[in-house]
């Protein structure tokens, strides 16, 4: 029997800490960006996650989902959890309103291997609610800025009601140290601003060396593929794109395989694969 | 390690002085030809050897990875409690090197980065006490390298027809031998023979036979393969191989909520890859949405994935899997189907 020590034994890992709703705000019809914060002075304190990780989030007596952190390790005390109403618990969430508690666990998964990427450059290619989890890969990127040499955002969505965080990513095009680019594909009153199209049509408006970038995708699974033939086109290794995936969880801790991809498992491996990962992984999108 | 000798008329006197070790479990007989790990209060229906008992309807996970678990009690008060319940020390007599070795696959599975406190805290509660068998013609331990165990067990016995040859594994199995010093004997050279006689005749025993070498490449490359079409369309999804096979782990949780509409407990229950569900993501997307999908999911994750995680399959052979397969899918003959290996003799070669 493989022996553990009695403190391994009383550190429960499904019992979730109580957290509380600090803030809400609305995003799309269906999408809210909650900031939330642990109610133990001292847990809320340590913890720290890196980008691309994900918490699980109990709504008492509905049940747990995984959801991705959409804010930096940087930015300490809070965390920000930007919710889709897409089932049980996410519309449980909802409706718990502010100020409310609720159990969360975590931080899980690998996270963006940041420690490697710094040094390059970095694209962040999202589309639609894959915003979220790149959120905090931007901040972070933002924060450290020095750590990085170009940052180029990519971020596509169906309408301009479907963007996420929409103040202030615009407010980013004022930056000279990032470059942003955000596209709608129908703008129907003519109002928009912004860039027109696909975000794949956006390759063309930068020159970046792929030897020295790391791209991260986050998006609905057909974007993955537009945009992976992309960058294959302009030269980047597959271990070079970073790609973030989602799946059903029950556990988040590697011991339910409900995640399960080829002979991985989301939670623990993942959720960050990169494209090498994944050409070697069966049924993975 | 130490071992010594127990006469074949000593081993439910052994049995019943195991009691003051905690309450001891053993193999009985439930309906004709099927058998059951349950409390022994009757000396007498304890089933060790003979009777045709080669497997239990259940593995031995049912004691560490119980089928419906709850974990959490929850009310708006205090939050998420946990809500384990210790249920002492148990004594398991009588358990298979099969059943051991998938326990240690399960230890596995349940350590790591992550420890699963509850199947820990309830596994080193518990005594596990092995005892030889004789193969029938569905176990294949020997193909699966499970039909010797050289850990796992506080004790294990060794049938050398006289009596058994008891390997003491544990200071707690020592414990045991040591408090009934009266009932055992020291081996004689007789025994010793008697012992490999039997170890090396026992390969020649099996019937069911498969070689799993290079098997997980051969599933890379056969991953389109028509078998998987046509097994899936044989196969009934009803997961029944998942809940007998004792390293298959998958669990399902979920929130109970109390008649006042506040408190509750949060419970995990046995789960299967097989079912519809298991890779269906809010919104309706499911990972796994063709059965034959999720029969070869099931299958690569025994026969692939363990081997890139452990260095060795889950499955053990022991059989439980085809017993009770209502579509009467042969395990071993689905690996002998990809394989292309005539030299793997299975069921449809010998009558099931």
């Amino acid at each position: 029997m493989i022996h553990l020590a009695q403190k391994a034994l009383l550190n429960n890992p499904y019992l979730p800490q109580q957290c509380r709703i600090v803030a809400a705000t609305p995003q799309t019809d269906d999408t809210m960006l909650f900031k939330v914060r642990l109610e133990d002075d001292a847990l809320a304190e340590a913890f720290d996650h890196k980008p691309g990780q994900f918490v699980q989030v109990s709504v008492m007596g509905t049940g747990e989902c995984p959801i991705s952190i959409a804010s930096s390790p940087t930015r300490h005390g809070t965390v920000d959890l930007c919710i889709r109403k897409a089932g049980r618990v996410t519309d449980a969430f909802h409706s718990l309103g502010q100020n409310a508690l609720f159990g969360m666990r975590g931080p899980y998964g690998n996270g963006y291997p940041v420690e490697v990427m710094e040094g390059n450059n970095l694209i962040i290619i999202a589309g639609g609610i894959g915003m979220a989890p790149l959120r905090s890969l931007l901040h972070y990127a933002m924060d450290h800025r020095k750590r990085f040499n170009e940052v180029i955002l990519m971020y596509g969505a169906r309408d301009k009601e479907d963007l996420l965080f929409k103040g202030e990513l615009l407010s980013l095009m004022d930056r000279a140290d990032i470059k942003t680019f955000l596209a709608v594909e129908n703008d129907v009153d003519g109002s928009w601003e912004g860039e027109k199209g696909f975000v794949t049509d956006l390759f063309g408006k930068f020159h970046i060396n792929p030897d020295e970038t790391y791209a991260a995708i986050c998006g609905p699974p057909v974007m993955y593929k537009f945009v992976i033939d992309k960058l294959l086109e302009k030269g980047f290794s597959k271990g070079r794109i970073l790609m973030s995936l989602e799946r059903k969880m029950k556990c988040g801790i590697g011991k339910c395989v409900h995640c399960s991809v080829g002979f991985k498992y989301t939670c623990i491996d993942g959720p960050i694969f990169t494209y090498w990962d994944v050409i070697n992984m069966k049924e993975i999108i | 390690m130490k071992i010594v000798k127990l006469p074949s008329g000593k081993l439910l006197e052994f049995l019943s002085h195991l009691g003051s070790f905690g309450e001891v479990h053993a193999p009985q007989k439930k309906g004709k030809k099927s058998f059951s790990f349950l409390p022994v209060s009757d000396l007498s229906k304890v089933v060790l050897s003979g009777d045709d008992y080669t497997r239990t309807i259940l593995p031995l996970k049912k004691y560490f990875h119980k089928p419906v678990d709850t974990l959490l009690k929850f009310s708006p008060e205090k939050g998420f409690e946990d809500a384990f319940e210790d249920e002492g020390k148990k004594i398991l007599f009588g358990v298979h090197s099969c059943d051991i070795n998938a326990i240690l696959s399960l230890d596995r599975v349940f350590s790591g980065k992550y420890v699963d406190t509850y199947y820990f805290r309830r596994r080193k509660e518990v005594a596990i006490i092995g005892m030889s068998c004789i193969p029938d013609d569905l176990c294949y331990c020997h193909s699966m390298g499970t039909s010797f165990v050289e850990e796992g067990f506080d004790l294990f016995l060794s049938d050398v027809g006289d009596g058994y040859l008891v390997k003491v594994g544990s200071s707690l199995g020592d414990d045991m031998v040591s408090s009934a010093e009266e009932l055992f004997s020291s081996c004689s050279e007789e025994d010793i023979a008697e012992y490999k006689k039997r170890i090396n005749e026992f390969p020649g025993l099996f019937k069911t036979k498969v070689d799993e070498a290079d098997l997980p490449a051969i599933l890379d490359m056969e991953y389109k393969s028509e078998i998987w079409e046509e097994m899936g369309n044989k196969c009934f999804n009803c997961g029944i191989c998942s809940m007998v096979c004792p390293t298959c782990f998958c669990f399902d949780v979920n929130d109970e909520v109390c008649l006042d509409g506040e408190t509750g407990e949060r419970k995990r229950c046995w789960d299967s890859c097989l079912f519809k569900s298991h890779a269906m993501v809010a919104g309706g997307h499911n990972f796994r949405a063709e059965r034959a999908d999720r029969f070869k999911h099931r299958f690569l994750h025994k026969h692939q994935a363990f081997m890139g995680d452990f260095g060795r399959p889950s499955c053990v052979g022991c059989g439980r899997c085809t017993q009770d397969c209502p579509a009467d899918i042969h395990f071993v003959g689905m690996i002998k189907k990809i394989k292309g290996d005539i030299s793997c003799i299975h069921g449809e070669d010998i009558e099931k």
